[in-house]
């Protein structure tokens, strides 16, 4: 579930400026070396957030990414409005981000793989799914299974939108349906877990993937950590929800460092090319 | 608070004074008496329940005495076989299910189970499944594809349980494996709301052909405690969640989410255990039913369809390139 407060305290990101701040070892460091290595701290390795334009850029190949779908937007079918008007966060969301939706989706070619891909923008409402999101996932999986592609999902995002109520909870319906459908048609799909990945989204379409990757150091999880924390009264144990927890228990098939993302996705995308020795 | 809620206390008392009555020696005015009280708790029921809000029914929803699973399977069910555990980790009390025969038709059957007493709820963990608890289903899910049985689920749970162990184990695997396997079960699933539909963790055993609520049951996409609490800090606010996040029956029949309400008798279910049965079971019998003469295709295609239009949104006249 996600949802930001009117006065967040937010984590100490790239701010605008000629230095940044690392969250994870406090450098301060020069923001054009940290862009220059794809948005990751070149002290300490930590990814960042990025925007889902500059994932894009960083994994699909130039000039191959034709979006699909960027029309729909949301309604707000349950006239919510608590301290603000849905409508109006949208709105603003919108302005932050220069996106209709959290998340983008179309096809495109992964080192000259093609593939439906789908990338999720958390500076959008916190990524978090609503009608929008799970329409535009079923049908970019479903353009997949048209056009017998693989389906590749980046996700980021803190789950249901709880603005559309249980709309949003229905999605993760929807878009797992959707996948069992990809599935049946004999196509691949890789999940690609980023900071974060939680809730709804974690309990449905990202934890479906054939194969399911992870940045280093994402919190992922069904519920969030502050959650937990209050409901079992304990300190929550070192690196708990983080992707080398996740791998550790055997709930994620990879790490892989950002700069070696788009690589990796290839070699995958080429395993599952190989033309079938049987078809069943 | 045993067994009244606040908005019930006048009702409550209307009761036990009748009980009193009943308890006293028969005479004609006594007969007079009773006859008068129960003509006036008979109005009481309906101006209470006639106009319950969400959080009242919320309430309900959660209220101690309201028939849980196991409860509904004695009352439906002419037979029921409890199996247990996920055949891989342990057997979550949080979850039930086992084999059934309802009018002589064999149903496999899945229901979350929540407690009555403080005991019997830590032992069940408020009805907080663990993934264990959703790997029993998917193996009981499994098991009724295999004898082509339908499946019945009893949704009832305040959500899945927020745990170092739950994380540990794959809750969030756990959910969307069955939501993925609910998607592509070849036998029948009827999936009953008879409590609280908590979010992911009641979805997960949820995705059914035909999805039901019983009138005074509620289904959101987070608790209205939890929803308060991120919205205005409060979780005493829970009341204006509710509202805001429509969450009854009736909200959730408007807006498509599901297929059709169960009445529950006046007063609600945990006053009337065999009258609420008595709508399941009709209701049982329509859908399974209707639900029988379809192939397993119809089946998968009616499924999807049913969860691939579910939202709201709007789309630009530009016609996409679908
Ligand atoms: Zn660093």
């Amino acid at each position: 579930m996600w949802f930001r407060r009117e006065a967040p305290r937010r984590k100490v990101q790239i701010a605008e400026g000629l230095w940044v701040k690392c969250d994870s070892c406090k450098e301060i460091i020069y923001r054009v070396e940290v862009e220059r290595a794809g948005h990751v701290c070149p002290k300490c390795r930590y990814p960042f957030r990025i925007t889902a334009r500059d994932r894009l850029a960083q994994l699909v190949d130039p000039g191959s990414f034709e979006e699909r779908n960027a029309g729909l937007t949301s309604a707000d079918p349950l006239r919510f409005r608590d301290t603000k008007k849905y409508p109006d966060r949208l709105k603003a969301a919108r302005e932050k981000t220069n996106l209709d939706e959290a998340v983008i989706t179309g096809l495109g070619r992964i080192g000259g793989f093609p593939a439906a891909v789908a990338v999720f923008e958390f500076a959008f409402l916190g990524g978090s799914m609503g009608s929008v999101v799970g329409e535009k996932l079923a049908r970019a999986i479903e353009l997949a299974i048209d056009k017998h592609v693989p389906v590749v999902i980046v996700s980021a995002s803190g789950g249901a939108r709880m603005q559309e109520g249980i709309l949003s909870l229905m999605q993760m319906a929807k878009t797992s349906a959707a996948l069992e459908r990809l599935g049946r048609s004999g196509l691949p799909y890789l999940s690609v877990l980023t900071d974060p990945t939680t809730g709804g989204v974690t309990a449905s379409f990202a934890m479906l993937g054939d194969v399911i990757l992870a940045e280093p150091r994402a919190l992922i999880g069904f519920a969030g950590p502050r959650v937990i924390a209050e409901t079992i009264r304990q300190p929550l144990p070192d690196g708990f929800q983080r992707s080398e927890f996740l791998l550790e228990h055997g709930q994620i098939d990879l790490i892989v460092e950002r700069r070696d993302l788009k690589d990796t996705l290839t070699r995958l995308l080429a395993f599952f090319a190989d033309q079938p020795d049987s078809v069943v | 608070m045993p067994d009244g809620l606040d908005f019930e206390q006048r009702l409550v008392a209307l009761e036990n004074e009748l009980a009193d009555l009943r308890a006293q020696e028969d005479s004609p005015q006594a007969r007079e008496r009773i006859a008068r009280r129960e003509e006036q708790l008979a109005r009481e029921r309906r101006r209470v329940y006639a106009g319950l809000t969400a959080w009242q029914r919320t309430q309900v929803a959660r209220h101690p005495r309201r028939p849980h699973t196991r409860d509904l399977c004695r009352l439906l069910f002419d037979d029921f076989i409890e199996l247990h555990g996920d055949r891989l980790y342990g057997d979550d009390p949080a979850i039930v299910g086992g084999l059934a025969r309802f009018e002589g038709r064999s149903v496999v059957v899945v229901g979350h189970q929540k407690g009555r007493d403080t005991r019997e709820k830590l032992a069940r963990n408020f009805g907080m499944p663990h993934p264990e608890g959703y790997r029993k289903a998917l193996r009981l899910l499994d098991l009724a594809e295999k004898f082509g049985k339908p499946v019945v689920t009893f949704v009832d749970t305040p959500g899945a349980y927020p745990g170092i162990g739950a994380e540990e184990r794959g809750q969030a695997e756990a959910i969307a494996r069955n939501l993925r396997a609910m998607a592509a079960l070849r036998t029948p699933i009827l999936a009953i709301v008879t409590g609280e539909g908590g979010s992911g963790g009641a979805l997960a055993i949820g995705m059914g052909n035909r999805v039901l609520m019983l009138e005074n049951s509620v289904y959101s996409v987070i608790s209205p405690e939890g929803c308060a609490a991120i919205l205005w800090g409060d979780a005493a606010k829970a009341p204006d969640a509710a509202e805001l996040m429509r969450i009854t029956a009736t909200d959730l029949l408007g807006l498509g989410v599901i297929d059709e309400i169960v009445p529950e008798p006046l007063g609600g279910a945990h006053r009337d255990w065999e009258g609420t049965a008595e709508h399941m079971r009709e209701a049982l019998r329509r859908h399974l039913d209707a639900l029988r003469g379809k192939s397993p295709d119809e089946l998968l295609a009616e499924r999807y369809e049913k969860f691939r239009r579910i939202g709201a949104f709007e789309e630009a006249s530009l016609p996409p390139p679908r």
